[in-house]
């Protein structure tokens, strides 16, 4: 860049900076209470449209009586409308397709299937896959990239051996290993030998010749021990499956089938920082609670565009923000909760009616008629909105 | 090698509360610390920051509706 230019926009930002601390500071005199993405908007629009001191003055008025408007009322039934707005588009998910072919070779499940999924807060999801990135010096390093697939991936027996032989009459298995195929697999010689004689006592190495004995000589011993062989698993990551590696952009990235985000994030030339998997259970254990809240939104609002459709994302963090509020996730629903509603008549109008009854009747449960489903039930009016508040009058001295 | 997990794109940063700052924030708020959203004391970044249970953390998350906004969790057993 020219000194000339650097100098100029430099200056422009010192300008810009100057500009946010007038707009800061007329905010704070109008008593408006705005976020951070207010302030930077604001000061963008008094540069693109250069404003005077008073038209900005006028624009903050103008500004936070819209804010303080379009805010959310005290008793506004905030959960009803979320469920209302996310249940909605799904209605249509569910005529789209199921299953989805997507990165590539992966399958990824993806629509309600997947929406279900999130909010359940299944430990076992059906997909699980990672994508993971490398640092700054490996991004465009093609070498070091197909390395590490091999390294994370699974590999088995079967993919190195060149030629597979039972001797019925010797009683024993004769393998021979494809040398090529380590290579190209950049695997370890010596690494996979080790593994080897770890996992089978009785065996015999002369160098890429290995003959397998069982332990008791009779046939079926022999054959469960040749399919022992072929499934030995000779490198990878645990719970990770196939891997596919990608360009994206410039570089190198690895979409796994299967997902260890805890041992990934230990390996050397990993990207410690975008490295992710779409198993929110394991972002709690590896990440913490504010991570798994982050990928409740993040793959929620993914699944929904993906098919197509747009919700407010405020509606899917309030979402997450019930479903992490204990510090753990949590399901929505009858094990989460919906279920642990204080109000007995509350969990019985959703579901196992007669269970939640007969156990409050059991311990003695009392219902303070203080939720919305409670009243309904019992034909009162509803403390929400407007019912939310009494009136007192105020009794004269 | 220890893993950098602060540093990962998915977790906002946490800061430990001082006493006087958590009075402040009760009052202000007029509420008890056990009606702060919690936050569990094996999780791992409590882990690697340090706090103690019935400590207040102060979460400055990345918003994609307020640019920034910071909320608060107690850390619990």
């Amino acid at each position: 860049m020219p000194i000339n230019l650097w100098h100029e926009n430099r200056v422009l930002g010192d300008f810009v900076q100057e500009l946010e601390k007038k707009v800061v500071k007329i905010i704070k005199k109008k008593k408006a209470n705005f976020p951070e993405s207010f302030i930077q908007d604001i000061t963008e629009a008094a540069k693109r449209h250069e404003l005077t001191d008073k038209e900005l003055t006028e624009l903050v008025g103008q500004i936070k009586k819209a804010y303080e408007r379009a805010k959310v009322e005290d008793g506004e039934a905030v959960g009803t409308v979320a469920a209302q707005s996310v249940g909605e588009p799904g209605t249509q998910m569910t005529m789209r397709t199921f299953h989805y072919a997507g990165v590539a070779e992966l399958n990824v499940t993806l629509g309600l299937p997947r929406l279900i999924e999130i909010v359940d807060a299944r430990k076992k999801i059906s997909t699980p896959t990672m994508a993971i990135f490398f640092e700054e010096e490996f991004r465009s390093d093609e070498e070091f990239v197909r390395k590490m697939a091999n390294k994370i991936g699974k590999s088995t027996m079967k993919d190195i051996i060149k030629d597979f032989n039972i001797n019925y009459a010797e009683m024993n298995v004769i393998v021979e290993l494809n040398l090529e195929k380590i290579e190209d697999k950049r695997l370890d010689y010596d690494d996979i030998i080790a593994r080897i004689e770890k996992a089978f006592k009785r065996v015999h190495i002369d160098n890429n010749i290995l003959s397998f004995e069982p332990t008791t000589s009779n046939i079926r011993e022999l054959r469960l021990l040749a399919d022992k062989i072929r499934d030995l698993q000779i490198s990878g990551v645990k719970n990770i499956g196939k891997v596919v590696i990608r360009k994206e952009e410039e570089e190198w990235v690895i979409h796994t089938e299967g997902s260890n985000l805890g041992t990934v994030l230990k390996m050397e030339g990993i990207d410690k920082v975008r490295t992710t998997t779409n198993d929110i259970h394991e972002i709690e254990k590896v990440l913490g609670i504010e991570a798994a809240r982050n990928a409740i939104i993040h793959e929620a609002q993914r699944t929904m565009e993906e098919q197509g459709l747009t919700v407010d994302v405020r509606h899917i963090m309030l979402v997450a923000d019930m479903m992490t509020a204990d510090g753990k996730v949590k399901s929505i629903g009858r094990h989460g909760i919906s279920g642990e509603k204080a109000s007995v008549l509350a969990r019985a109008s959703f579901e196992e009616t007669g269970k939640h009854l007969l156990r409050a009747s059991i311990r003695g449960e009392i219902d303070h008629l203080t939720g919305i489903i409670e009243n309904i039930i019992i034909g009162q009016p509803i403390p929400l909105g407007t019912g939310s508040v009494g009136v007192v009058m105020k009794q004269k001295k | 090698m220890k893993r950098d997990i602060l540093k990962h794109e998915m977790v906002p940063d946490h800061v430990i509360l001082s006493k006087s700052k958590v009075n402040k924030l009760l009052k202000d708020k007029n509420i008890h610390a056990e009606q702060l959203p919690k936050i569990k004391i094996d999780d791992p970044v409590v882990k690697e920051i340090g706090a103690k249970s019935g400590d207040v953390l102060e979460i400055t998350r990345k918003s994609a509706t307020a640019g920034k906004f910071v909320t608060y969790r107690l850390v619990v057993e």
